[in-house]
């Protein structure tokens, strides 16, 4: 199980009890998170952990919802975006090796759905 | 009801870390953060470091490690001061571990700050420290695809050094395809190639970072 996961998770506990706070709700029900590919985040590590950390909390039990924002790649030679995976990072319509990431470290809280 | 929040879950680390990079500015300190994994040569590259630049500049270290204080008694060794960080199973160094480091340091007698991350090739890239510059470490055995397979961590760095190139005839380690894959997720970074063993290489690691800290300091 990595551990980076359960400081992750905490943290995630902390912003979104805060922002329930503040909207003056008793009871946080979803999270909806955004997770980019290259962001390093296992989605069932931190599942694991929210139900340890949430419990005894106003979010004990909330669904946390996983949006995957996959990693992109943008051709140099021709400007096509593709996804990133593959062995070479290769451009799949013009085959250029030459391209840079640009996108996919994506983590954040986007909203909570409170009670 | 759904309430809107948009909030990065690293804001808390983030800010820890710029409060960090604050203290290392008021004390002139630059600050180095090595990452890699486990045996690609951290100690090794930071012991050699040590040796070349102590006459040039007051180093001190942090070092993180799992358990045991064995990298830190080496840089120790040599006569720097190294305060020790045992993270108690966690698999990277973290803001708030350097925040509580550094009262333990002399810093306004240190120049360089040199700090030895957990040796891991995943979890550090998350995690700022504050340190100006990043750098990983690669090393020629552990193969010429590691930026295709943990993109992340040449994400984000300033720097790659590849060691143990004295051991490059004893692997098939396409120089060109590990550069590749560094250049496309992080294009025009810096890049060395090296043996910490023989010495080959160094000196153009040792320019690049003499540089950075001249650079540094002419901002006061």
């Amino acid at each position: 199980m990595p551990m980076h996961e359960l400081s992750i998770t905490q943290s995630i506990l902390e912003i979104a009890l805060r922002h329930a706070e503040q909207a003056d709700a008793h009871r946080i029900t979803k999270l909806n998170l955004v997770i980019g590919e290259l962001a390093t985040i296992v989605d069932d590590s931190v599942q694991f952990y929210w139900d340890i950390v949430s419990r005894d909390t106003i979010a004990a039990g909330a669904e946390l919802h996983f949006e995957r924002v996959p990693g992109i790649l943008r051709c140099l030679s021709c400007g096509h975006t593709f996804p990133l995976n593959g062995r070479d990072y290769a451009c799949p319509v013009c085959g250029e090796k030459q391209a840079i990431a640009t996108g996919g470290d994506e983590f954040r809280l986007e909203s909570i759905e409170v009670e | 009801m759904q309430v809107p929040v948009v909030e990065q879950i690293f804001s808390a680390n983030d800010q820890l870390a710029a409060a960090n990079r604050a203290r290392l500015d008021a004390a002139r300190v630059f600050a180095v953060n090595v990452m890699a994994s486990p045996g690609a040569g951290k100690t090794s590259l930071i012991t050699r470091t040590v040796e070349m630049l102590n006459g040039d500049f007051r180093i001190g270290a942090v070092d993180g490690d799992i358990a045991t204080t064995i990298d830190a008694d080496r840089i120790a060794a040599l006569g720097v001061p190294v305060v020790q960080i045992n993270t108690g199973g966690a698999c990277h160094l973290d803001a708030p571990m350097l925040q509580s480091a550094l009262p333990q340091l002399p810093l306004e007698e240190i120049d360089l700050l040199i700090v030895e991350n957990v040796g891991n090739l995943v979890c550090p890239a998350s995690f700022k420290l504050g340190a100006h510059r990043s750098v990983l470490i690669a090393s020629v055995p552990e193969g010429d695809d590691k930026p295709y397979k943990y993109p992340v961590m040449y994400r984000g760095v300033d720097a790659v050094v590849l060691n143990k190139m004295d051991v490059m005839t004893a692997f098939e380690f396409d120089v060109d395809y590990f550069r590749h894959g560094v250049e496309v997720l992080n294009p025009g970074l810096a890049f060395f190639s090296l043996s910490c063993k023989t010495g080959e290489g160094l000196n153009g690691w040792l320019v690049w970072l003499r540089d950075e800290i001249k650079e540094f300091r002419q901002q006061f």
